[in-house]
């Protein structure tokens, strides 16, 4: 079965189309990222799957249940991590769970007792009596993780659940997220605008855009839909038509004023077409990833300043 | 419906405005002050003014300021849930399962307790300022700042259900909170007012709770205690169907 299915789901705010027609299959137990530049519209999409907001027109069923007829069977199915912080800073972290638990219904009895498991899976027990307020980012961020959890939803949202952390508390968040996956049954729906983070945790991802899908694949697929390394190249007079005509050059792009080579195995071929190029000022090469992909199928460069880079060897030449 | 679930939920979201509630403890004594404070200055600046002199002045405003402790922390309630919608714990609240008509009534039990133990420890400071109480018009006071209470907070949640800011709150809430207070005759007697006043007098809700704690209290009062009662219950009929109406179309 279909953890999520959604046809041509739309939100519309006024002129703007947060989401433009949204088509997607998510099978159970799979790791779903949802990838784009920040108003793409991941957000409004996980909102009206979890029944916080009405879709203008389309239909989203969620576990089965349609979001806008069946919304309390829904809201029973799913966990939800939002992109802002949620939790009550004027409680303890384990008031916090207990509010969660009781408002789900959980047995009395096993309250205590799931809320430990959950903290331990965070590593939060230490400071679980302490009042939110004196968290730090990551920690709170984590207690939301174990918060979504606590009633065992078949279906977990995530929302960019690592922004604005540093990129150590990043890789924890991450390292909890995928034990999480292997010890629990469930399916996971994950936005980020970090690539190489969608890269190693998800199985599928899908690329967005303005509101629709531009891509969707698993990471592996969608990078070797890029055709090889990318080489980038920055010069005056650079011979283009000869690059072009190489065997192992499978495509030419100006991007920022800079041609990106999509090459087949650069290492062994970066004299050639070094020497084919001519004055070169700048030579990058570098093994594709999301953000690529991203530019391959919008023809827009995806990543912000100050994100790193990824796989990346600069070899620059004084000329 | 399953009655577990709804409890459970009841007790949970009242369980967590308590919480925030005796953690602020500004807030706690900001609330048990301000009507004490502009009690006393009241009861003496324009007491003092008055023929009966400041003493009697004091015994007929302590009702007022008993439904004013109301007044302010019901509207409080409503400001609540906009600062919940800020920073978004309202969202955690609303993708549970729970139905917004647990919603709102949890939210109101938890603003209903803040309120009555702050206007019930008024109401002992009033024995220990002599106001001359008895055991049944203390049970019936309470009774009433009870019933008064549920009006009133499910008034806040409704404002604030619409309320998007806290500032847009604050702006509109005034305009709310002061004349639902001043045209009550918590402050001065309502029987020689202009015609058009006393109407806008009758239609506020706080004038029957003031009359019905004067009725009880003091002994004096326009209409009887019962009668008092009915139409501020008829009020939080009302307020509680609008409240859970305005819960149910809620946007975050
Ligand atoms: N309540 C709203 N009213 C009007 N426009 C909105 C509203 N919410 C979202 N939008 C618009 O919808 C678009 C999609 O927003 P959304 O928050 O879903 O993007 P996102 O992909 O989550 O971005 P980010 O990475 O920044 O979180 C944006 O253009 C945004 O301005
Ligand atoms: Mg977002």
């Amino acid at each position: 079965m279909e953890s999520i299915k959604t046809i041509e789901l739309k939100k519309t705010y006024g002129e703007i189309k947060a989401v433009d027609g949204i088509n997607l299959a998510v099978r159970e137990g799979e790791i779903f990222g949802l990838l784009g530049p920040n108003g793409a519209g991941k957000t409004t999409l996980l909102m009206m799957l979890s029944t916080l907001l009405k879709p203008t027109s389309g239909t989203a069923i969620v576990n089965g249940f349609n979001v806008v007829t069946r919304p309390d069977k829904v809201r029973e199915s799913i966990g939800m991590v939002f992109q802002d912080p949620s939790s009550d800073t004027l409680l303890s972290g384990y008031e916090n769970l207990k509010l969660h638990a009781l408002m789900y219904n959980l047995p009395l009895k096993e309250i205590n007792k799931k809320i430990e498991k959950v903290l331990e899976l965070v590593d939060l027990q230490k400071r679980q009596h302490d009042v939110v307020k004196k968290y730090s980012g990551g920690m709170r961020r984590r207690l939301e993780i174990a918060r979504g959890l606590l009633h065992e939803p078949k279906i977990f949202f995530l929302d960019e659940p690592t922004l604005g952390l540093d990129p150590q508390t990043r890789q924890h968040i991450w390292t909890y997220i995928r034990a999480l996956a292997e010890k629990i049954k469930m399916t996971i729906i994950v936005t980020t605008h970090y690539m190489e983070e969608a890269e190693k945790l998800c199985n599928r991802i899908a690329i967005i855009d303005h509101g629709r899908i531009v891509a969707l694949d698993s990471p592996e697929n969608l990078i070797h839909a890029t055709g090889g390394d990318i080489v980038s190249l920055k010069g005056q007079k650079l011979n283009l038509k000869e690059l072009e005509s190489l065997t192992f050059v499978k495509g030419i792009k100006i991007v920022e004023g800079k041609f990106q080579l999509a090459v087949e195995n650069a290492g062994k071929n970066l004299q050639e077409i070094l020497s084919t190029a001519g004055e070169v000022e700048f030579v990058k090469v570098h093994s594709p990833d999301l953000n690529d992909v991203f530019l391959f199928y919008t023809g827009r460069e995806m990543r912000e300043e100050g994100d790193e880079v990824g796989f990346m060897q600069d070899v620059t030449r004084a000329t | 419906m399953n009655i577990r679930k709804v409890l459970k939920g009841l007790y949970a979201l009242w369980f967590r405005e308590f919480r925030v509630f005796t953690r602020e403890k500004s807030r706690i004594i900001s609330s048990v002050c301000l009507p004490l404070f502009w009690y006393f200055i009241f009861g003496n600046g324009v007491g003092s003014a008055m023929p009966a002199g400041a003493g009697n002045y004091q015994h007929f405003i302590f009702p007022g300021f008993l439904a004013m402790t109301i007044i302010f922390t019901g509207l409080f309630a409503g400001a609540y849930i906009v600062w919940d919608k800020k920073i978004d714990f309202l969202k955690e609240v609303l993708i549970t399962p729970l139905s917004r008509t647990t919603v709102f009534f949890g939210k109101a039990m938890g603003s209903m307790t803040d309120a009555l133990i702050q206007s019930y420890f008024l109401l002992l400071i009033g024995i220990v300022l002599g106001i001359p109480f008895t055991l049944s018009s203390i049970l019936l006071s309470m009774l009433m700042l009870f019933v008064f209470a549920n009006g009133l907070i499910s008034l806040g949640l409704i404002i604030g259900s619409f309320m998007e800011s806290p500032e847009g709150y604050g702006l509109i809430s005034s305009f709310v909170i002061y004349p639902i207070f001043l045209l009550s005759g918590a402050l001065y007697p309502l029987d020689n007012l202009p015609g058009w006043m006393k109407l806008l007098t009758r239609l506020d809700p706080a004038t029957y709770a003031v009359d019905g704690l004067r009725a009880v209290i003091l002994g004096t009062s326009s209409m009887s205690f019962t009668a008092n009662l009915l139409v501020v219950l008829g009020f939080d009929v009302i307020m509680m169907f609008v409240g859970t109406w305005a819960f149910k179309r809620m946007k975050l």
